[in-house]
């Protein structure tokens, strides 16, 4: 059942970004991007994680993605035009995307540890446990990002502002 | 029993009476709106037109559904269906009762205990600005476009506070769970002050009530902050190139978010199925009393009906009759751990539901910049430093 589910929704995400790859209008690839975060969100209720399937849904999909639609409604963005298809320009590309994600898969089936860690279900932490984690072990790293996202929200209010 | 036996017996039960209460809540707010404005209300169909919802479903099934011309069909079409289908799950984590033991099994009454239920409905509530703002762009019509550009930024601006609001009484009650939290507000202060969260020690959560009401109303695009469909500057908003199924749809998705809010306001804050005394000082007793004094009022009435209501002669009496027989079912001792908290769960959520029809019928709609002000720089703000005393004081006890 888990394994079933697992490859559904994999097969979803890797959809929906090939998808948001492939699509002309701006509206249609940022769906297809809450898409790949509503999959994503599912892989990590598989592995057990439900406070951070929680948080990915309201944090990208909630907040992030809708703030991107909004942008594009907003500025009623048209569909792009697709340049004109040029076999030459495939047949070199191809083979070269392909070498590319062979070496990537490879890099990565070497670095990870073996499969008997990552279990369905494994990661069963509540939202105690997370919370104690980010205010006692991770204390820095978190204050750290919230000073970062305080300077950027700054360097866009001073991007925005208009002189007085 | 078997799980999944035992699970479509519930998702059938419940997915029946919600589905009944959202076409029935619609007649309520006409009715009470109608009274309001001293007027009948829907009158035609049936006994007081309580056929009504029944005839406006035939109604909108059998029309025709139009796609405009330049519409981009495929999210036109998609919009109202990812809109209802969210908003109807969202009912799926809610707890409406106790344990119970039905003919030897024993289940909870809901349809799934999650752990985090709290952030699955914040989660499904921040996803269902997309069915509003994708229908209001899909429809390719200037009125929709700007209904979904509002909804989009309320929504988003509302949230903050909700949110913010939502996690002061999750400090009393330390856990995510729905289940454990009305558990955790059981409970009298003095023997008879309830200990739920809007009374709770150490800071009453009453402000982080009222700030959660309001976004709420935000959120679900009532009055007064239905800008999105504001039918007086933008025909009706969002939904203005929808008919037949597609509004219903729409429609059926603001009336089912109503109810989720008012019940997570029930759980939250009024200690869900939790009596308001306790049934020692007869608590119990309330339910059947309520019910019995409705069918007295009939049979007063029926007793005195108008020459131009003839109707009322025979529907008043029967339905004394039926309200008769759901008070005695309070008082059978088999089925009262089943009905007494479901009672107090309904009434609760009944209540607030009131009130927000009640409001539609009081206040007029804000103005675009007064609605945003008062999200940043009102609600926003009070959420926080009613979060940081509550924190203070939670630290400062244990």
């Amino acid at each position: 059942m888990d394994a079933l589910l697992f490859f559904l929704f994999a097969a979803i995400a890797v959809g929906c970004a090939i998808n948001l790859v492939l699509q002309t209008h701006p509206i249609s690839s940022a769906l297809s991007l809450v898409g790949v975060m509503g999959s994503l969100a599912v892989l990590y209720l598989l592995l057990g994680g439900e406070f951070i399937a929680a948080v990915q849904l309201i944090v990208y999909a909630g907040a992030i993605m809708v703030l991107f639609i909004f942008v594009i409604m907003l500025l009623n963005a048209g569909a792009e035009k697709k340049p004109t298809r040029n076999i030459l320009r495939a047949a070199v590309a191809l083979p070269l995307l392909f070498t590319l994600l062979a070496i990537g898969a490879f890099l990565v089936a070497s670095q990870t540890p073996s499969t008997d860690v990552v279990k369905f279900g494994s990661f069963l932490v509540g939202g105690h446990e997370i919370g104690r984690a980010l205010f006692t072990t991770y204390l820095l790293p978190f204050e750290a990002t919230s000073i970062l996202i305080l300077i950027a929200i700054l360097g866009a209010i001073v991007l925005a502002r208009k002189e007085i | 029993m078997n799980f999944f036996l035992l699970s479509l017996i519930k998702t059938g039960l419940v997915a029946f009476v919600l589905l009944t209460t959202l076409a029935y809540l619609q007649w309520i707010e006409r009715k009470v709106l109608a009274h309001i404005q001293l007027r009948p209300g829907p009158y035609r169909v049936g006994p007081h037109g309580l056929l009504q919802p029944l005839a406006d479903v035939v109604k909108l099934a059998t029309k025709e559904g139009v796609i405009p011309g330049n519409a981009n069909v495929f999210f036109f079409l998609f919009a109202p269906f990812f809109a209802v289908t969210l908003a109807l799950t969202s009912i799926s984590v809610i707890p409406f009762g106790p344990e119970i033991e039905v003919f030897g099994v024993k289940t909870n009454m809901e349809l799934t205990g999650v752990n985090i239920g709290v952030l699955f409905i914040l989660a499904l509530s921040s996803l269902g600005v997309y069915g509003i703002a994708i229908g209001g762009w899909a429809s390719n019509s200037k009125y929709s476009l700007m209904g979904g550009l509002r909804s989009s930024a309320q929504m988003i601006s509302y949230e903050l506070p909700m949110s913010l609001a939502i996690a002061a009484p999750l400090l009393l009650v330390n856990t995510l769970n729905f289940r454990d939290m009305v558990n955790a507000q059981s409970g009298y202060w003095l023997g008879v002050i309830p200990k739920w969260n809007v009374f709770a020690g150490p800071f009453p959560q009453f402000f982080s009530f009222l700030i959660f009401l309001i976004a709420a109303f935000a959120e679900t695009n009532r009055v007064p902050f239905d800008l999105p469909e504001a039918e007086s500057e933008l025909v009706s908003g969002f939904h203005t190139e929808y008919s037949s199924l597609g509004f219903a749809a729409f429609f059926m998705a603001e009336y089912a978010n109503m109810i989720t809010v008012c019940s997570v306001a029930t759980l939250l804050y009024l200690g869900g199925w939790q009596p308001l005394w306790p049934s020692s000082l007869g608590s119990d007793f309330v339910a059947p009393l309520i019910h019995f004094a409705a069918a007295g009022m009939l049979f007063y009435h029926a007793g005195q009906t108008v020459k131009s209501r003839t109707w009322d002669r025979f529907s008043f009496p029967a339905f004394g009759v039926i309200f008769l027989v759901v008070g005695a079912l309070f008082l059978v001792p088999v089925l009262k751990p089943i009905l007494i908290p479901l009672f107090w769960f309904v009434g609760k959520v009944g209540i607030l539901l009131f009130i927000f029809i009640w409001i539609r019928g009081t206040l007029p709609r804000f103005r675009y910049d007064q609605l945003m002000r008062f999200a940043w720089t009102f609600l926003f703000p009070v959420a926080i430093v009613n979060l940081l005393i509550t924190g203070l004081l939670v630290a400062l006890q244990s």
